[in-house]
């Protein structure tokens, strides 16, 4: 069954036409050519299809486009203003927190929700005190990142990218 | 993927209805599990029912000082809520050690509770599933089985439902509210999934139409300890291969009372009843742990490969009976 819907993504309004089946990721990839979120597993277990959708981090695969109709999505690339990378993307390159580069629009993106997770308060399983402050430590930030694989395993420059934007 | 139809109601009844006249249609939250089978072929639904629009995503104090969590809230919100934080905390703990922080803001609390078993054989459209497919066969009873359950699994099945957060409401005595066809009711969480038996396809008690609204909890024990224990493959985004909730209470050196389940033993979260009754009234010891967590295991039936589930639960188990009591021994 088609349907039409309406995407804001990265800022601009786009209206398309998909098939109930098209996930989120697709209809972004391959639709609208927006590919910076990657497709790893396809099955929610990589976080490389990882996005902000109305400012949460969110498994694009696993979302079906017809059940985002009127979304804000906002990739990696949409993340920086401008020529001006954001600052979490720009301290995953000064640090080296990639080889390949595969998961890095997604590593980006989860960090980024994720940092506003822990500017809200939220808990992790890493949390010793659940109602206490939230302070973001090596632990914290590998926990709270854990829905993203590294295949290449820089994982420990990215855990040091975030630590410098959260500190 | 077979086409499917798809609606999002902005009510529950209509919800309802619309699943109801339809054999072919599910339900659809937040996806996290329905899409991927979708993918896997293992559910070929012809209509999707977004209920996003017509759930609660609220939670509510409730006159008797418990809450009422609706279906709809996300389980990361609910994981951060102030008031699930402060005074079910075991239920946090439990949301917090489960899947990845993407996934808690994508799943609801009535898709977590209805999400499906792992088993990777009812995952492979390939392999015989009873479960999948009545009477197919269960390719887990001779194949890999690490993760199979050893507590009330029959020879249809022997899969386990992999939710952390149904283990915690089930030591937390939660009440699941469900709008069906014929109206509302509730069921207590503990009577809401089933065991295998003969009928593997039924997870739970709910029939084709019937709608989880929301979850109520009763007012936490007074002066409880509490706590949510899981042992897994990795310190991170695995799911368990056993899990402790407890819900403990402890004065002048005797346990009161205490409310145990554990998580991937069973087809179902296991309410650990024989355990409680084998801590009630007696003084904290050591010995006590062991006694509760092997009085509970004593009915194990392990095959092959999950024979370590066993010691691993009594284990665990006394483990988090051991931190809960440590200031009062
Ligand atoms: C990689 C990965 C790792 C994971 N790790 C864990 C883990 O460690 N621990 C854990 O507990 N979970 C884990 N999960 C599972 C996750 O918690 C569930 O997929 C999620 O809770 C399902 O909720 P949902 O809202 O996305 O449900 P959906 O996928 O939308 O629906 C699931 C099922 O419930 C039905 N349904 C949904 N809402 C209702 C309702 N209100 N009433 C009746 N039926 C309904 C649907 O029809 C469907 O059959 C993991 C998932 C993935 C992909
Ligand atoms: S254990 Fe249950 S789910 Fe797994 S293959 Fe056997 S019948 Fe299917
Ligand atoms: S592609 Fe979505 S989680 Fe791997
Ligand atoms: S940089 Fe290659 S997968 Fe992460």
């Amino acid at each position: 069954m088609d349907t039409t819907i309406t995407l804001h993504v990265d800022g601009e309004e786009r209206v398309l036409t998909v098939d109930t089946r098209t996930t989120l990721l697709d209809a972004l990839r391959d639709r609208l050519g927006s590919t910076s979120p990657k497709k790893g597993c396809d099955h929610g277990q990589c976080g490389a299809c990882t996005v902000l959708l109305d400012e949460r981090r969110v498994l694009s695969c696993l979302s079906l486009a017809v059940a985002h109709d009127g979304a804000r999505v906002t990739t990696a690339a949409g993340l920086a203003a401008r020529d001006e990378l954001h600052p979490v993307a720009r301290a995953v390159l000064d640090h080296d927190g990639l080889q390949c580069g595969y998961c890095t629009p997604g590593q980006v993106c989860s960090a980024v929700g994720m940092l506003a997770e822990a500017g809200a308060g939220w808990p992790s399983h890493a949390t010793e005190d659940l109602t206490a402050a939230v302070e973001l430590d090596d632990a914290e930030i590998r926990e709270r990142m854990s829905g993203n694989l590294c295949r290449c395993g820089a994982y420990a420059n990215i855990v040091a990218a975030i630590r410098e934007v959260s500190g | 993927m077979r086409p499917f139809d798809y609606e999002r109601p902005a009510r529950a009844s209509e919800a309802v209805a619309a699943v109801a006249a339809d054999p072919g249609a599910r339900f659809l939250a937040g996806g996290t599990n329905l899409v991927d089978h979708l993918k896997l072929g293992v559910s070929a639904p012809t209509a999707l029912v977004d209920v996003r629009d017509a759930l609660d995503d609220t939670v509510q104090a409730l006159g008797d000082g418990g809450v009422r969590i609706g279906a709809g809230v996300p389980n990361s919100d609910l994981a951060a809520h102030p008031e699930i934080r402060r005074r079910y905390p075991v239920l946090s703990a439990a949301l917090l050690a489960g899947a990845s922080g993407q996934l808690r803001n994508m799943a609801t609390t009535g898709g977590n509770l209805l999400q499906r078993t792992r088993c990777v054989y009812f995952q492979d459209v390939t392999t015989p599933c009873n479960k999948r497919e009545p009477g197919s066969g269960c390719s887990a009873l001779e194949g890999h089985g690490r993760d199979n359950a050893v507590l009330g699994a029959s020879e249809f099945c022997v899969a386990t439902h992999p939710s952390d957060m149904a283990v915690a409401l089930c030591a937390l005595e939660a009440r699941v509210r469900v709008l069906g066809p014929d109206g509302e009711r509730t069921v207590p969480l503990d009577h809401f999934h089933r065991l295998p038996g003969a009928a593997p396809e039924r997870d739970t008690v709910l029939s084709h139409g019937d709608l989880v609204t929301a979850v109520e909890l009763p007012p936490p024990p007074e002066a409880a300890r509490t706590a949510y224990r899981k042992v897994r493959e990795r310190a991170s985004y695995a799911f368990a291969l056993v899990s402790v909730a407890a819900v403990v209470r402890v004065r002048g050196g005797r346990f009161v009372d205490a409310h145990i389940a554990f998580g991937g033993l069973a087809h179902a979260p296991w309410r650990a009843r024989r355990a409680e009754e084998a801590l009630r009234g007696r003084p904290v010891t050591e010995e006590a742990f062991r006694v509760a967590a092997d009085t509970e295991l004593a009915g194990a039936r392990p095959g092959r490969d999950n024979a370590f589930k066993v010691p691993l639960a009594v284990n665990t188990l006394a483990s988090v009976l051991r931190e809960l009591t440590e200031e009062v021994r």
